[in-house]
């Protein structure tokens, strides 16, 4: 059984990756705290579960495997929004006042997800049935949860060789080493934050629509997911995506493991795991 | 300070009155606004409380949540497995008690760092309790929570008496007394100088280090203190409500806590105390007039970051100061 155990802690630690990469960059580059991440989550799930139930069973796989992709595209338009019209007012304020005004953000967009797509569950589970099983070392395994492991590789890959190999990426790094001096240098640092913004949102969509296929869309959906992304950037230090990768698989693996040994206490035991790690190291495994 | 000298200062004068006041509330609300007014009285000595870490300190918690739970669930659980020690001068210091032992517990992890990091970790040791309390149903009594019977007071036994005769008769009172103390003492606490370090550290942590503040430790009092006063809070709001839930520890209630402090204006002494009260009728106006509450709150609480930074309390000093000032200047303004 270690088998199934495995692969899902790294199925489980390849969607927090998404989500708390997404977090990180944001973090990174503009120095806030989203706490409307998970909504950005949410908007994502319900995007592509209603794109997949509007396309409908019939359509051909390759349609609906680009569903899922009007999770990610949606949340990076939300996203969008929100850095132009009030993330922009609060480069320059206290960070008491924004988290205040992304968790306002929060709470507006949870009723917004609401007020269009009402308070019922929304199935779309195409994706993963079409996607069939597979048998590994005697354990029968749904190919679906290798291929979010499969994308989440890729994103995650993407994302590292634009951020060590393109012009734009170095920009966004220097952005987060040194804003200060990056604005002596003469860098555009409201359009580099915006991009920043929009592609960490749309990572979180990503996020929510590949879980879409296993879970329905309910409201609420992204709420777990921050807060588990939160202990991955705790565990893994703030803004480094490096920290992103071994923060998710560690509570990944840890949360598998953790259900199916000790199912009362997963949760405490992913904490206590977390603890000890900001014992010995206060500010992260990668933090600086 | 001598209550001659005391009563000279109008701000002094100012207090009395609204005590005053508010003795007579009872009389003039209905059951169900008193209710709401007592909900505020709570939650105002919760906002004092985390005043002092956001206004005072310069720590912003989004986990405050969970040392409300701890002491509304210490006053269920008694009634649950103690209940020949349900009376209310047991039920008390049994709440404080448990809600300063949780947050020296968190205090010490989460003031080893400050800003983001601050708040993250508070929130989620704030999620750590909320799952503990939603798994351990047993005990708990999980997502359905535990009921709030009604203590006795002083030895006198309230067997038999109804809810909103208790709440409307001494509890209103006896509540009144806990906030009118929890104010003046808090008031204390800022004025003292351990108050006036705490500002320091929140000014300027490196300049309050070299003048030889033991800066860690202060925080870690001031998050003691803090999360001492939302213990109180959550254990008068648990009579008042009846009912407690595993929500209460979770990061969005904690969320409220903060809204209401900014709403009433944090650094300011009265401010969370005006934001608590306006919170709750807000909340409640909102929640029975549109099923998009969250949207009416969420969207005030931008405008407030955005328009009213300081709160409703700082508006009203900056109004005050501003007719102060057009008075010295001409006399004609206002």
């Amino acid at each position: 059984m270690w088998v199934v155990y495995t692969l899902n802690g790294l199925y489980f630690g390849a969607l927090l990756f998404l989500i708390s990469l997404g977090l990180n960059i944001i973090l990174g580059v503009m120095g806030i705290l989203n706490l409307a991440h998970g909504s950005l989550y949410a908007i994502g799930a319900f995007m592509a579960a209603w794109t997949i139930i509007a396309v409908g069973m019939k359509a051909p796989a390759f349609l609906i495997y680009l569903c899922l992709l009007s999770g990610f595209v949606l949340a990076g338009i939300v996203g969008w929004l929100m850095e132009k019209s009030l993330i922009r007012a609060m480069y320059n304020r206290t960070l008491e006042y924004q988290l205040l005004l992304t968790f306002g953000a929060l709470l507006l967009l949870e009723d917004v997800i609401k007020m269009i797509w009402g308070g019922q569950a929304y199935y779309a589970s195409a994706p993963f049935d079409l996607l069939g099983k597979i048998n590994i070392l005697g354990n029968v395994y749904p190919n679906y949860f290798l291929f979010v492991m499969a994308i989440a590789i890729v994103a995650g890959l993407l994302i590292w060789i634009f951020m060590a190999k393109t012009r734009l990426g170095i920009m966004l790094r220097a952005v987060s080493l040194d804003r200060e001096m990056a604005t002596g240098l003469g860098l555009n640092i409201g359009g580099l934050s915006t991009f920043a913004f929009v592609l960490g949102s749309a990572l979180a969509g990503l996020a929510g629509a590949l879980v879409i296929p296993t879970t329905p869309a309910l409201l609420g959906i992204g709420m777990e997911p921050l807060i588990l992304a939160f202990i991955v950037v705790v565990v893994g230090g703030l803004g480094s995506l490096k920290g992103a990768l071994v923060g998710a698989l560690l509570v990944g693996l840890t949360r598998s493991f953790g259900i199916a040994i000790f199912p009362e206490i997963e949760l405490p035991l992913l904490f206590l795991i977390a603890g000890i790690i900001l014992v010995a190291k206060p500010q992260g495994l990668f933090g600086r | 300070m001598h209550v001659k000298e005391m009563l000279k200062k109008p701000r002094w004068v100012v207090y009395l009155l609204i005590f005053i006041a508010l003795l007579f509330i009872p009389r003039l609300l209905s059951l169900h606004n008193l209710m709401l007014f007592e909900y505020g009285l709570t939650f105002a000595i919760v906002g004092l409380g985390f005043n002092l870490l956001l206004g005072y300190t310069g720590l912003l918690s989004f986990g405050h949540g969970a040392y409300f739970a701890v002491g509304a669930y210490a006053v269920a659980m008694i009634g649950r497995y103690f209940p020949s020690s349900y009376a209310m001068e047991i039920l008390l210091p049994a709440a404080l008690f448990f809600s300063l032992l949780l947050s020296i517990l968190f205090g010490f992890l989460c003031v080893r760092h400050t800003k983001i990091f601050f708040s993250i970790l508070a929130l989620a040791l704030s999620m750590l309790l909320y799952a503990l309390i939603f798994k351990l149903y047993y005990l708990t009594g999980g997502s359905d929570g535990l009921r709030v019977p009604i203590p006795s007071l002083f030895g006198i036994s309230n067997a038999g008496v109804r809810r909103p005769a208790f709440l409307s008769g001494t509890y209103y009172y006896f509540l009144l007394f806990i906030f009118a103390l929890s104010f003046l003492l808090m008031k204390g606490i800022v004025s003292s100088p351990f108050g006036k370090a705490l500002q320091a550290i929140r000014d300027n942590e490196v300049r309050a280090e070299l003048i030889g503040i033991r800066v860690r430790r202060y925080r870690l009092y001031a998050f003691s203190i803090s999360g001492l006063y939302v213990g109180l809070g959550g254990a008068l709001w648990s009579f008042v409500n009846g009912h407690v839930t595993a929500d209460l520890s979770h990061w969005l209630f904690s969320g409220e806590i903060v809204y209401m402090t900014l709403l009433g204006g944090f650094g300011i002494l009265e401010g969370p105390v005006i934001g608590a009260i306006i919170f709750t009728y807000l909340k409640l106006y909102a929640m029975s007039n549109t099923e998009y509450w969250m949207f009416v709150i969420g969207a005030t609480l931008i405008a407030l970051v955005l328009l009213l930074p300081n709160g409703v309390a700082g508006a009203v000093a900056n109004l005050w100061a501003k007719i102060k000032k057009g008075k010295a200047a001409g006399g004609t303004s206002c």
